[in-house]
């Protein structure tokens, strides 16, 4: 199979003004991952699907992630002049990465029997109206899995069929697989007086 | 069913007209036997005829993923034989598997062989109980289901000698499994393997060609290799609509290189067809036990390095995936490097093989709903997690 350079160039070959980027994994594993934008995704997929040496036509797994605004710390060293010594200095400076919602898929080749090529979506912002575009049109094995993440994410999928809570009854408000849901402390129908 | 699910909708003809007859909206499930545990379908009839179908679930969601995320790595393994509570086993492993890349953990040979024996056992009795249920679901009350469950019976009583229970194992570890075989255990699966041919053949000379069997199920909820592929079915679903996709074969994941297997196809991709390719199936997971049951090396069963307590993966992400019974099982797991995982993602196959089910009964009777549900092989515990 290809590598993921080159699955990139011929998306941006292939679907004009695409923009897409390759998130690295450091872990062991080493599945890194392609993140699209969300104007070229649904052309972008179907370019996956059909395009030849690649026939992903397969989405395995179609998960979100939760991750809220975070302070990242990053070191590094700055030369500083004190006292008319140069010195070199350890700094630390604290970036602060606003809050996303995360959609990941797994695809794979059961024509060519080859993957898994990982797909990226992000949201602007963890709001409630966060949105991405749905790809169950290019595959419908996101169907249900879509759902659960609108239902456990709260992320709107545009251009799904059938987009309402699947394991959460209707009518429930909240969305659990959040960072920061707190289920509720007590149950008033068993609280003890 | 119950009486006040029950809701009279005017029937309109494709103009929007009112017909004469009128469609029935009912409720099936979630007690009704048929659906194998807490599981509804939202049915709107014509006569007899299916014209809609929503499947309903969610009724045992504990959200899973969740309390995999507060807890620490070791912790959820355990919890996994909940998944799929007929096959825990094979729920340990695709855990364990998926935890071994994140952190590139080794297994030692012999755990490996102990883990393809596992799991092809649990195959075995998964498809037994399937079978069964399924002829269950046709009226062929009791004696199908009880000759499966009698086989089934030797497989478990190998497993709680094994791990200590029948079918919430918790049996394996990252980087091999909990405890080596007990005195005896070997002799025991090469005698419950050897006398399982004779039962096969019994049970297929009594099912296969059956007259009310092939009236039930034969051109019974077709589904076509594209639609398979393209919503993502796997497992013996796939295979019986004709797509040769078999992980074990994909992947080669642990030993599995080492033995020499076919992968049964279908034909039609119908019921019978998805009966067949399992009782196929046995056979051939029959041909790797008796290999791996012969030629179990010794040595030892989890890798001394390996640390269970205080493990802490360094940062990344990984997704693997095993064949189990019922299809694909996938974890997907993102560390951050703190002993409790950041994502804890489970990929249920019979979750993702109810897609279809309404493609598959459209136009059918509700009779025929029960025995194509009874074919996908769901459990409730993997669908709701």
């Amino acid at each position: 199979m290809e590598s993921l350079e080159q699955i990139k160039h011929r998306i941006e070959g292939a679907v004009a003004g695409a923009r897409v980027e390759i998130i690295t994994n450091p872990g062991p594993a080493g599945q890194h991952s392609l993140l699209l934008d969300h104007a070229h995704a649904l052309r972008v997929a179907t370019f996956l699907r059909e395009g030849s040496g690649l026939r992903l036509d397969y989405a395995s797994n179609v998960t979100g992630v939760d991750w809220p605004e975070t302070v990242l710390k990053e070191k590094r060293k700055v030369k500083q002049t004190i006292e008319g010594v140069e010195r070199e200095i350890e700094e630390t400076i604290e970036r602060t990465r606003p809050g996303f919602l995360e959609v990941v898929y797994h695809l794979y080749s059961m024509e060519l029997k080859q993957g898994p090529v990982v797909l990226r979506l992000r949201t602007g912002d963890r709001a409630a109206s966060a949105r991405v575009p749905s790809l169950t049109p290019v595959w419908r094995g996101a169907e249900f899995q879509e759902r659960e993440i609108y239902d456990l994410y709260g992320v709107i999928f545009e251009g799904h069929p059938d987009l309402r809570r699947i394991l959460m009854w209707e009518g429930f408000e909240d969305y659990p697989m959040r960072k920061d849901y707190a289920a509720p402390v007590e149950n008033a129908a068993v609280s003890i007086a | 069913m119950s009486a006040r699910d029950f809701q009279v909708i005017p029937r309109l003809g494709p103009e929007g007209e009112a017909l004469d007859g009128e469609q029935l909206e009912i409720s099936m499930g979630p007690q009704h036997p048929s659906t194998h545990g807490v599981f509804r379908m939202d049915l709107l009839l014509d006569g007899e005829r299916v014209t809609r179908l929503k499947p309903v679930f969610g009724y045992l969601h504990r959200n899973h993923e969740k309390i995999g995320e507060s807890t620490t790595y070791l912790g959820s393994m355990p919890y996994t034989d909940r998944l799929d509570y007929f096959c825990s086993l094979t729920n340990n492993w695709a855990y364990a598997l998926t935890v071994e890349k994140l952190a590139g953990i080794q297994v030692p040979e012999r755990a490996e062989y102990l883990r393809v024996i596992t799991a092809e056992l649990t195959r075995l009795q998964n498809h037994l109980s399937l079978a069964g249920f399924l002829l269950q679901d046709m009226g062929a009350s009791g004696t199908p289901l009880m000759y499966a469950f009698r086989e089934r019976e030797k497989i478990l009583d190998l497993f709680e000698s094994l791990t200590g229970a029948r079918m919430m194992c918790n049996y394996m570890r990252f980087g091999g499994c909990r405890c080596d075989l007990p005195a005896g255990w070997l002799e025991q699966a090469r005698a419950v393997v050897g006398e399982f041919p004779r039962f096969l053949d019994e049970f297929q000379a009594l099912l296969d060609e059956n007259e009310i069997l092939m009236s039930r199920t034969q051109g019974v909820g077709v589904l076509s290799a594209a639609l398979a592929v393209n919503a993502g079915v796997t497992g013996p679903m796939l295979r019986a609509s004709g797509v040769n996709y078999d992980i074990r074969k994909v992947d080669r994941y642990g030993i599995y290189d080492r033995f020499e297997f076919r992968v049964p196809l279908g034909d039609h991709g119908d019921v019978y067809d998805r009966y067949l390719v399992r009782v196929l199936e046995m056979r051939e997971s029959l041909k790797i036990l008796e290999p791996a049951l012969r030629d179990l090396p010794a040595g030892p069963v989890l890798d001394p390095k390996t640390k269970l307590r205080g493990f802490r993966p360094k940062p990344g992400e990984a997704y693997g995936r095993i064949e189990s019974p019922k299809g694909e099982l996938g974890f997907f797991l993102i560390s951050d490097g703190s002993p409790n995982p950041y994502r804890y993602r489970v990929r249920p196959p019979s979750f993702i093989n109810l897609t279809i089910l309404e493609d598959l009964c459209l136009g059918r009777q509700v009779a025929d709903v029960v025995v194509i549900l009874g074919s996908v092989d769901i459990v409730l515990g993997e669908v709701d997690r």
